[in-house]
């Protein structure tokens, strides 16, 4: 009998095809990704059945945390730099063109307008501490009084963008008094329509909503 | 594929003046740069927030000093309830708006519960409005209305979690109204009743 020859094979496998994969995939989570803004505080949402989504842009984030400090923020970095102007202009905070950069590229404020220019003159990694510490926008259940300085940046925030969405995202454990101070504030400048940042929680089956969307289900 | 035939086996002789440079293979080891791939991708699809958050609609009732307090909209006290919350996610709840204070209302007490909790007081309550259309006592138009009032005490989560059972009960009218300090005092009332701190 002839013996068989087999072929020897080498061991090593193309990797070509599969790095092409890999990198591939690699591309794909780059670009779909969208790193969440560095926030100065942890918010634990509470859960609510609502589905619909928070919207892309033009959004006027107001933050409470636990403790019922208010920041605030607003996401596009063109309507950042005309907001911190309109509000150097309004408060006269003498903000120089370098610092008002920085407030473009920053994240949320949450400290009164007489340590803004501190803040904003300072390094990023003290900007960081001060931030931990920040007490907070300055509430007031009325909107005309000075102390209200939330009421401000409303105010100016609308006039640079009168599109944004108002979004409310406080810790489940922040007290109402706390929430209702920024109520107040937004119902002061006539705003009536808002939204609460909330997480998805399932609906209870045997409810009215609970047969609504099974209803729709069906329907579809 | 991606490799070239380098090998010298078989290679023609070259002439004695040609000098026989070593041939080194083209074929990279793609193994590391596969893992390193991988492993960024790995990182990527662990910082990557697909859930976008959700967000819960609300629309507060218009407040104008200018309207006159007679022009101002005015809940029927059948078919009204109000829900107080208070602390330690307690809720009390009574029929009517307590507006008459020589009969003062009997405050119930009650949790956020899918059982036995605040949703079945506002089913039962809704399901009595339509009872009273049907017996002609209301208007088609009159529907089971809730007034909310948060105390001092109450958190942030009582007020989205009495929202959603709005909307888990699909309830179309309700409002978020500020506490009185009659109503403070029916709570202070009930908690000293009850023996709660």
């Amino acid at each position: 009998m002839p013996k068989l020859k087999l072929p020897r094979k080498s061991t090593n496998i193309d990797m070509t095809a599969m790095c092409d994969v890999a990198f591939l995939l690699l591309t794909f989570f780059m670009l779909a990704t969208k790193f969440k803004p560095d926030e100065p505080v942890v918010v634990k949402t509470p859960s609510s059945i609502s589905e619909i989504p928070l919207p892309d842009n033009d959004i006027m984030m107001i933050t409470v945390d636990p403790k019922g400090r208010v920041f605030f923020s607003i996401d596009n970095k063109n309507m950042r730099k005309s907001l911190i102007e309109n509000i150097d202009e309004y408060k006269k905070l003498g903000l120089t063109d370098q610092e008002k950069n920085m407030f473009a590229i920053g994240s949320s404020i949450g400290l009164p307008f007489n340590q803004l220019k501190s803040f904003l003159a300072a390094p990023p990694d003290q900007q960081k501490q001060f931030e931990q510490s920040a007490p907070g926008v300055p509430t007031d259940t009325t909107v005309n009084s000075d102390a209200n300085e939330l009421a401000a940046w409303i105010r100016s925030a609308r006039n640079t963008n009168p599109k944004l969405r108002i979004v409310i995202k406080a810790d489940e454990s922040a007290t109402y008094p706390e929430v209702k101070k920024v109520i107040h504030t937004l119902e002061g400048w006539k705003i009536f329509k808002f939204n609460l940042l909330t997480n998805l929680k399932a609906v209870p089956p045997g409810t009215a909503a609970y047969e609504l969307q099974q209803g729709g289900k069906k329907e579809s | 594929m991606a490799e070239m035939d380098t090998s010298s086996s078989g290679g023609h002789k070259k002439g004695p003046g040609v000098k026989k440079g070593k041939k080194l293979s083209t074929r990279v080891d793609l193994t590391p740069m596969v893992d390193l791939g991988f492993l960024l991708i790995t990182f990527f699809m662990y910082t990557t927030t697909m859930a976008k958050p959700k967000t819960m609609e609300i629309n507060m009732p218009y407040k104008d000093e200018n309207i006159p307090p007679d022009k101002q909209s005015k809940v029927k006290e059948s078919t009204a309830m109000t829900i107080l919350l208070s602390k330690d996610h307690r809720v009390y709840y009574y029929e009517g708006i307590g507006s008459d204070p020589t009969n003062p209302p009997q405050l119930q007490v009650t949790y956020f519960k899918n059982k036995d909790g605040i949703r079945d007081a506002i089913i039962k309550k809704k399901q009595k409005v339509e009872e009273m259309q049907r017996q002609g006592l209301l208007t088609a138009t009159d529907k089971a209305t809730f007034l909310i009032k948060p105390d001092d005490n109450s958190t942030y989560d009582d007020l989205v979690n009495i929202l959603d059972e709005m909307s888990i009960n699909d309830v179309k009218v309700y409002a978020i109204v500020d506490i009185t300090p009659v109503d403070k005092e029916f709570i202070t009332k009930t908690e000293q009743a009850n023996g709660i701190q």
